[in-house]
């Protein structure tokens, strides 16, 4: 391409590199800061923190634990988090056995090989939309019922293209081998596929378990149960609630301001960012360990398109 | 192996396999059979073919009920334009990030924004409130410098909806969309890059005419894609942002369907709006495969 000016070159790229650091640093920012105002608050005491809120923000104030206290004295909150972790657990280790052994069988000469592989796959592309599906789920029992929360997704199309993709490329010698030995597929898949597949089947765990614990939708409409309520719901409520008093302070007189919140220890603004971030958290724990499979994952992901 | 392979075998496979396919029928295909209510008056107590039988009428509805269905229709549609405005941000993103020299920096960035990503909505939403409410840390400061500002509050400001919510997703989703472009950067040939620098070339200019060039066809073939998903705005992040106030703006036609039918229950009614959206939306997925076919020879479905 045509020459630049040589003199200029690298007063320009000092500009240049200055302007990257700032523009990212500034997006670092906008994406931790969030996560960082919540943690804090939380950890501030409550009533410090709604006097002055300016008080909060690089660094709590008044450090305690008072609100995580209250938040795991709240009613319902302590069999909220069981049911959320129990989902989150019982819901992984399911789809991952699942979609893994299915996804080992489309790779074996089976009958109808082709036309179940597309049946799964075309599910991926269609759907019978959200109503068919509620009535159809109630017609199965699965309403007030914990299993809502873990069977129907314990196949999914796309995590069977990406396992089957990686099983396929696994030397077949392996198998055959074990197949002479007289064992079955269940054998095979258990002793042989499964372990050799583990970099597929972390990442697919990763995303199967980030997925049940972010979920509420099935719960905010098939359970009513109060027992089988999860974190992620409860925290719902609690903003709703929080919302709908915005929005009348908004179109009454403006009341606006500071509601008093005589002798609690805690208050509303410290609750909500407590529970926040009990909800958050598991995902922060997670994350650092689950960054190297999602590259992975999508990256596989996108071999396909 | 495989021609020795003998009848029992592929016949045990099948068996083993069939779980799995019925579980695959009665989660994604039986629901379909719900499509048959659209043509029903239906309520809910009685069983579907003691209804009355209405053919058509409740897509008829779809025209007769133009004020809300061309309202929902219009929004879905803002909503989806604003996001392919938005999709160059993961790439512009992306070529930042991979011209960072310090490799620490880079991860540090990449790490923290694509944490939101994996967040729910719940969690945004609790964010969004506690930074942007009347009495948030946003209002707060503003207070602080100036004791006669009148708060206001974004969640509930008709004007900005689009924006807002539109943010809010560029948000949640710019730096995981940049991981796919970060690697079509890292597959560009660096011998162009040597090539380029030999020839006296800056890094504008390498950027402008190695790297953009490199990514352009991912960038293309997901634009392509998302054009099947126009119609699917999805339903968290609209459910948890609604409000009273902004309602008119922020009703996509997936929260359409959602309260006509699971609020209102009006089943027949919701489900010939969400047939209607599945044909449009897989006309679409057509199309947008025909495109890709036309315009780099693969398909992409």
């Amino acid at each position: 391409m045509a020459a630049t000016v040589y003199g200029k070159k690298s007063i320009g790229e000092n500009t240049f590199d200055v302007l990257i650091y700032i523009i990212l640093g500034l997006l670092f920012l906008m994406c931790m800061y969030p996560f960082y105002y919540i943690f804090i608050y939380s950890l501030s005491d409550a009533h410090t923190a709604s006097r002055n809120n300016l008080a909060v923000m690089l660094y709590p104030v008044g450090l305690t634990l008072n609100n995580y206290k209250e938040v795991f004295a709240m009613e319902g909150m302590a069999s909220a988090a069981l049911v959320s972790l129990l989902r989150t657990a019982i819901g992984t280790v399911g789809t991952v056995v699942c979609s893994g052994f299915f996804a080992y069988l489309v790779t074996k000469p089976m009958y109808f090989r082709k036309t179940i592989y597309r049946m799964t796959i075309a599910t991926m592309y269609f759907s019978s939309g959200l109503v068919p599906w509620y009535l159809t789920m109630r017609k199965y029992g699965l309403y007030n019922n914990f299993f809502v929360y873990v069977v129907p997704s314990l196949i999914s199309a796309y995590f069977i293209i990406l396992i089957k993709t990686f099983i396929e490329q696994l030397p077949a010698s392996l198998e055959e081998s074990a197949m002479l030995d007289g064992a079955g597929y269940i054998t095979i898949f258990a002793r042989i596929v499964f372990p050799l597949s583990k970099p597929i089947l972390a990442t697919i765990a990763v995303f199967a378990a980030v997925g049940q614990w972010n979920s509420w939708f099935d719960n905010y409409i098939l359970v009513q149960n109060d027992e089988l309520t999860t974190l992620q719901l409860k925290l719902y409520d609690l903003m709703r609630t929080a919302m709908s008093i915005a929005e009348k302070a908004n179109m009454g007189t403006s009341a606006g301001g500071a509601l008093s919140h005589l002798e609690e220890a805690v208050t509303p603004m410290s609750i909500r960012m407590t529970v926040t971030m009990v909800v958050t958290l598991p995902i922060l724990l997670v994350y650092p360990f689950m960054q190297r499979y999602f590259v992975k994952g999508i990256m596989m992901g996108a071999i396909k398109g | 192996m495989r021609t020795k392979k003998i009848d029992p075998a592929r016949l045990r496979l099948t068996l083993l396999a069939l779980p799995f396919v019925a579980f695959i029928i009665a989660f994604s295909y039986v629901p379909v059979h719900g499509w048959l209510y659209s043509l029903f008056d239906y309520r809910p107590a009685l069983p579907l073919f003691d209804n009355e039988f209405v053919g058509l009428a409740n897509f008829k509805t779809i025209i007769d009920d133009m004020r809300n269905t061309g309202r929902v229709l219009g929004n879905t549609l803002i909503f989806f334009g604003l996001d392919i405005l938005t999709s160059v941000v993961p790439v512009i993103l992306a070529i930042l990030l991979s011209e960072v020299r310090s490799r620490k920096f880079k991860k540090l960035v990449q790490t923290t924004t694509t944490l939101p990503y994996f967040i729910s909505w719940i969690i945004i939403f609790s964010f969004a409130f506690n930074l942007f409410s009347f009495d948030g840390l946003v209002n707060q400061i503003i207070t602080a410098f100036n004791p006669d500002a009148v708060p206001s509050s974004v969640l509930i400001n008709k004007d900005v909806v689009y924006q807002f919510q539109t943010a809010l997703r560029l948000w949640k989703n710019a730096g995981w969309s940049a991981i796919v472009y970060l690697a079509a950067i890292a597959g560009i040939d660096s011998e162009l890059y040597d090539a380029a620098s030999v020839d006296g070339a800056g890094r504008m200019r390498k950027i402008l005419h190695i790297t953009l060039p490199g990514v352009a066809p991912t960038f293309f073939v997901l634009l392509i894609l998302s054009i099947s998903s126009m119609l699917s705005s999805g339903l968290d992040q609209y459910l948890v942002f609604y409000n009273s106030i902004v309602a008119s703006k922020l009703e996509v036609l997936d929260y359409y369907v959602y309260k006509i039918g699971l609020m209102r229950s009006d089943y027949s009614y919701a489900i010939a709006v969400g047939i209607s959206k599945t044909f449009i939306s897989l006309l679409l997925l057509f199309s947008a495969n025909w495109l890709a076919k036309k315009v780099r020879g693969a398909s992409i479905i």
